[in-house]
């Protein structure tokens, strides 16, 4: 499988909620319509849909629910039977997970197992890149973010995301928490100040540059940078906030940081951590799914998937012993 | 790297058991004293003693280490929190066996009371479970953990038996309470081994199926 375009750059700046007009109309979405897809499924798992079947997994145990007996409480994402070509490669089989709200979900498992992929369809951040296909729905608050009705746009801006590179404006700190809401035509100066104060001071950022707000972001360091990235994203007030890889490029102490805060805005947002660092995973999440070849292997509490796994192959991952 | 770490594991494991033969061997040199009025096994239970508690420092020690330097996660982290609660048992257990033997030397400055049957018994059936709950450690195997759970019921049958035929003994001649009362440690010290056997075998499951069993009113069923 062509593993590469899954970290190919689809243009990030889009998903920040504000830039996005010009990369949707740019390249129209390559994606096909969940229903129409459903029903052109192929091969052995439609017709075990068409059965009343559940779909296939792969796995030591064929008939186990990656995910079973879990109450998650309210769920703001509920992924159905997922699936995602790049091309002609494979990159999600299948996938059924529900993500609940307010809480941290961590995506765990080795590189191009699909964490990736899976946490960019959420805000439809994949349909950016050519020849990409997607099976099956996600709904987000009952509806699917695939209806012709959704404006990608509001979306990205109900759900925002954290990249792995931080990527600020080259432009003044105020000016990069404010752009956004900028966008969405809030203009009053004092408006403005409020919220850059507010997303800053809940970015932990605040007392760092709050006498420096006008000189140009790209003079933080990088967990600052990170940390600015994160205040634009709630500046606009998202519902949920995705992080891909936020802290791989940081040093422990940017990293602790980075969690904390993420600890800190767990009672307003739904969070989700894609992450290759599974101690990471352990500390700051509430609930982890280990994908393996595109597929859910085990979704389930962060403290039984660390201490009691139900499957093996999770286990032989977490424990290092894989392969 | 990860052979390095599968080493250290097996060093534990290895330890672990170096530690729970000497448990026993002790456990049966004390019986042994008792039967035969033989004090040399007294003195050797009491070196070995010292043995078991180095041991145990040690184990905890590279346990630690393992801890800190790894994070083990899974299984792993299990086998190591099973382990520095077993080291504890059988720290203790090595503690009651010691009491045993010193029981028996007092014991063996008097005649016997009477040939001794029921202690000789009961000792037996503890090393059982000793040796039991050590190899379900080592086969990873809960339902042998779960077996000996069982057996504590019938050791804590023939102590209260004991108890009560030593108390009628003491009731008839008095002359035999000093006797009697050392009879009656070295039961209560097997039952007390007894028990660190049945928390070992808790561990056990714990490390195999990640089940806490301690305290369950249905573990039994």
């Amino acid at each position: 499988m062509n593993r590469d375009l899954e970290t190919v750059d689809g243009g990030e700046g889009a998903a920040t909620g504000f830039a996005a007009p010009v990369a949707a109309t740019a390249r129209p979405p390559a994606v096909a319509a969940a229903g129409e897809a459903a029903a052109a499924g192929s091969g052995a798992d439609a017709g075990r849909r068409a059965a009343g079947l559940p779909p296939r997994k792969r796995g030591d145990d064929p008939e186990a629910d990656p995910a079973a007996d879990l109450d998650l409480g309210d769920v703001v994402f509920d992924i159905q039977a997922l699936s995602l070509w790049y091309g002609d490669n494979q990159a999600l089989f299948d996938i059924s997970l529900r993500i609940p709200e307010k809480r941290i979900t961590a995506f765990i498992g080795p590189s191009g197992c699909g964490k990736s992929t899976l946490i960019r369809c959420l805000n439809r951040l994949n349909e950016l890149i050519d020849g990409v296909r997607i099976e099956g729905d996600v709904l987000f608050e009952d509806g699917s973010i695939f209806d012709p009705s959704v404006d990608v746009n509001l979306l990205r801006k109900r759900i925002g995301m954290v990249f792995q590179k931080s990527n600020p404006f080259p432009k003044s700190i105020w000016e990069n928490v404010a752009y956004g809401c900028k966008l969405q035509g809030i203009t009053g100066k004092s408006d403005l100040d409020e919220i850059v104060e507010r997303s800053l001071v809940d970015a932990a950022l605040w007392d760092e540059v709050k006498d420096r707000l006008h000189e140009n972001a790209l003079g933080l360091s990088g967990g600052q940078q990170q940390r600015l990235c994160i205040a634009r994203t709630i500046a606009i007030e998202p519902e949920v906030i995705l992080f891909d890889e936020p802290c791989s490029a940081l040093d422990p102490i940017a990293t602790a940081k980075i969690e904390e805060l993420m600890q800190n805005l767990k009672d307003h947002y739904t969070q989700v951590i894609v992450t290759h660092n599974m101690q990471q995973a352990s500390r700051v999440s509430d609930y982890t799914a280990f994908l393996y070849l595109g597929e859910l292997v085990e979704f389930g509490d962060t403290d039984d998937i660390f201490l009691k796994p139900r499957r093996k192959q999770t286990e032989d991952y977490i424990t290092g012993r894989f392969g | 790297m990860e052979r390095h770490f599968e080493q250290q594991l097996e060093k534990i494991r290895q330890d672990l058991l170096r530690m729970g033969g000497l448990v026993e061997q002790m456990i049966a040199k004390a019986n042994r004293a008792l039967v035969e009025r033989d004090e040399s096994g007294v003195r050797e239970v009491l070196e070995q003693d010292h043995e078991v508690d180095r041991l145990e420092m040690e184990v905890d020690e590279a346990c630690l280490q393992t801890l800190v330097r790894n994070q083990p996660t899974a299984v792993d982290l299990r086998f190591l929190v099973a382990v520095m609660k077993i080291v504890n048992d059988l720290e203790r257990m090595g503690d009651s066996a010691v009491n045993i033997a010193q029981s028996v030397e007092q014991l063996n400055k008097e005649p016997p009371l009477k040939p001794y049957i029921d202690l000789p018994d009961l000792s037996r059936l503890v090393r059982d479970m000793v040796s039991r709950s050590l190899d379900a450690f080592v086969r990873r195997d809960a339902a042998l953990a779960d077996a000996v759970l069982k057996s504590d019921d019938e050791v804590d049958g023939r102590y209260k038996q004991l108890f009560r035929e030593l108390l009628t003994y003491m009731i008839e001649e008095p002359k035999t309470v000093s006797r009697c009362l050392h009879l009656l440690l070295i039961a209560r010290n097997l039952e007390r081994i007894a028990d660190h056997a049945t928390n070992i075998a808790e561990d056990v499951i714990y490390y195999v199926e990640g089940r806490d069993v301690r305290h369950s009113v249905t573990r039994r069923s």
